[in-house]
């Protein structure tokens, strides 16, 4: 019974995931069939959008688009990956200090500022949408990637909170002697605070890589031409446009977004899970 | 021994990465944007100081009527069914069984898919006359099925839906939650004669309560967010009588279609207090509901 219920639940929730795969695989002819299997298999949905070989693309602007090439998974790759880079290493290292300060230094108004920093967690991004955008204007920074790398390197109260729990959880004693033996406090942060908390860093780590995959309202407001989208943006910029575009296609382009965020799920899963947990049960 | 003032400046070296941000990122734009929502501000002309009138036109405005009530409709929809099915979900994947690493592999799954694709592939599933779900129930034997995206009465029923799909993360947080409870309780329970049900009621659910109050909080702050699912599935079409348009659509149209920046603002700082008020409201709710388990 159990066992039954478990089944169908798990098939329930996956199919969509094979269904996608499946209409990704099937020749144009064959995607208004709703069979469940391709009759006749093809990688070519998949050679339509991976963008070997794509004419030059065009621009958009708000919804004033102007037509142009088509969805080019290396391009949008790429440009997410330099984001990703970009910020993970600010958002971890930023995070981290900010953590440390926040766990181990004693210093007036500490316990006031940690508050505020709390409480900054529940103010959602569309409040901050409209001023942050006229001040990256003013930057002259829309249209360029530093809109969604450079904050990262303020950390996120989220983060910070995360891992200050956890630097809280390590003894004091550890850092105490190596004080006694001359190590600076820099030194005690990067030598044993950070080498410790390896688990942690990773599910910042992995859910700052989601997080940025996964964001379409952040490159919508501050991307401005097609050469310079990222993957969410890009298919979303796909499928806008879909009345020309075949569903075998919007569905290869669908799996090979979610194929890396997948291979990074099955490899830290543990990570993910205790992540999610963790950050349950203490918020 | 080191002076008040030197630890003050070291403790503020530290934190400097967060402070900074939070006056550069956060304090100093949410200043301009009230400034902003007091203007009129086309973007591209200097703003000008219009006093309330921006929240006073909102007062007025059917759009941000209906985008209000769609989300208070889906809100008061989507959290109540989503918390149900993620604690019955999370109880079941509890139990000790054969692949049990795998079936909770499964339900997690859905939540690293980008929401963008996941729109697209719900697409293509509820498409009603092509889509998998209608063919099945075609299959069974309902010649009409449901227009889902199309229809004004199922495009909330759809999206609802769809975001069941995302249960996993309160899921996993239940699960976690379900771990924490000590095993002696159920047995005590037992002894006493309470039936499996009895125990859920009053052994599982209050010990979980805690936990449910953090996904409910979480729950509402999305809910005021939602965005990008409904903006990819019915961008091409307004949706059917805007039944599915919320309120974070309507405040980017502003912004970035109507270049309304001050009308935008208002709108902001209109959602803020909304969240605000509902996640106090659960609290005072929470303090008769919620256990807290002396720790």
């Amino acid at each position: 019974m159990t066992y039954a219920a478990l089944a169908v639940v798990a098939l329930v929730f996956v199919l969509p995931l094979l269904w996608m795969l499946s209409v990704s695989l099937k020749p144009t002819r064959e995607v208004l069939r709703p069979d469940l299997l391709p009759q006749h298999p093809t990688a070519s949905a998949y050679r339509e959008v991976i963008g070997l070989g794509a004419d030059d693309p065009g621009t958009l602007r708000g919804d004033r688009r102007i037509e142009s090439g088509k969805f080019n998974y290396l391009l949008y790759a790429r440009n997410t990956l330099v984001i990703v880079v970009l910020s993970l290493v600010g958002m971890v290292l930023s995070s981290a200090i900010a953590a440390y300060g926040f766990a181990r230094l004693e210093f007036p108004g500490r316990r006031a500022l940690f508050a505020i920093c709390l409480a900054t967690m529940m103010i959602p991004f569309p409040v901050l949408m409209v001023p942050t955008y006229m001040i990256f204007k003013y930057l002259g920074w829309i249209g360029t990637f530093r809109p969604l790398w450079v904050p990262a390197w303020f950390g996120s109260a989220f983060n910070i909170f995360l891992l200050r729990q956890f630097f809280l959880g390590i003894p004091k004693e550890l850092e105490e002697s190596a004080m006694l033996d001359g190590c600076s406090r820099w030194g005690c942060f990067w030598r044993i605070m950070l080498p410790l908390s390896k688990p942690a860093l990773a599910v910042v780590a992995l859910f700052h890589v989601l997080a940025v995959w996964n964001d379409l309202l952040g490159p919508l407001v501050y991307l401005s031409h097609q050469d310079e989208f990222t993957l969410a943006l890009g298919l979303q910029f796909l499928q806008s446009r879909s009345g020309d575009t075949p569903w075998n296609e919007l569905m290869a382009a669908s799996t090979l977004i979610i194929l890396p965020v997948l291979v990074l799920f099955v490899f830290a899963q543990r990570t993910f899970i205790r992540g999610i947990a963790t950050t349950g049960l203490k918020g | 021994m080191r002076s008040g003032r030197q630890s003050l400046l070291t403790g503020l070296l530290w934190t400097a990465p967060w402070w900074l941000g939070f006056l550069l990122l956060l304090a100093g734009p949410m200043a301009l944007s009230l400034y902003i929502s007091f203007c009129d501000y086309p973007l591209l002309q200097p703003p000008v100081f219009v006093g309330g009138a921006n929240y006073k036109q909102l007062v007025g405005d059917p759009v941000f009527h209906k985008a209000v009530a769609n989300t208070v409709v889906y809100a008061a929809l989507a959290i109540p069914l989503g918390t149900v099915f993620a604690v019955l979900l999370a109880v079941l994947l509890n139990r000790r069984v054969r692949g049990q690493a795998l079936f909770r592999a499964c339900v997690f799954v859905p939540t690293i898919v980008p929401l963008v694709a996941a729109g697209l592939v719900w697409m293509w599933l509820l498409n009603p006359e092509y889509g998998l779900l209608n063919t099945g129930l075609r299959a069974l034997g309902l010649d009409q099925p449901p227009l889902w995206l199309e229809s004004p009465r199922w495009a909330m029923v759809s999206l609802i839906l769809v975001s069941l799909w995302f249960l996993g993360s309160p899921v996993m947080i239940y699960l976690a939650g379900l771990q924490e409870i000590p095993e002696e309780l159920y047995e005590a329970a037992t002894l006493d004669g309470a039936s499996a049900t009895r125990r859920f009621w009053h052994v599982t659910l209050p010990c979980l309560s805690p936990v449910i109050l953090f996904n409910v909080v979480i729950g509402i702050i999305t809910a005021w967010q939602v965005f990008a699912l409904p903006f990819v599935m019915w961008r091409t079409r307004p949706g059917p009588d805007r039944a599915t348009y919320f309120y974070t659509m309507y405040l980017f149209d502003n912004a970035f279609n109507y270049l309304k920046m001050g009308y935008a603002s208002a709108m902001a700082w209109v959602q803020l207090l909304i969240i605000l008020a509902l996640t106090a409201l659960v609290f005072v709710v929470s303090r008769r509901t919620v256990h807290y388990r002396g720790v």
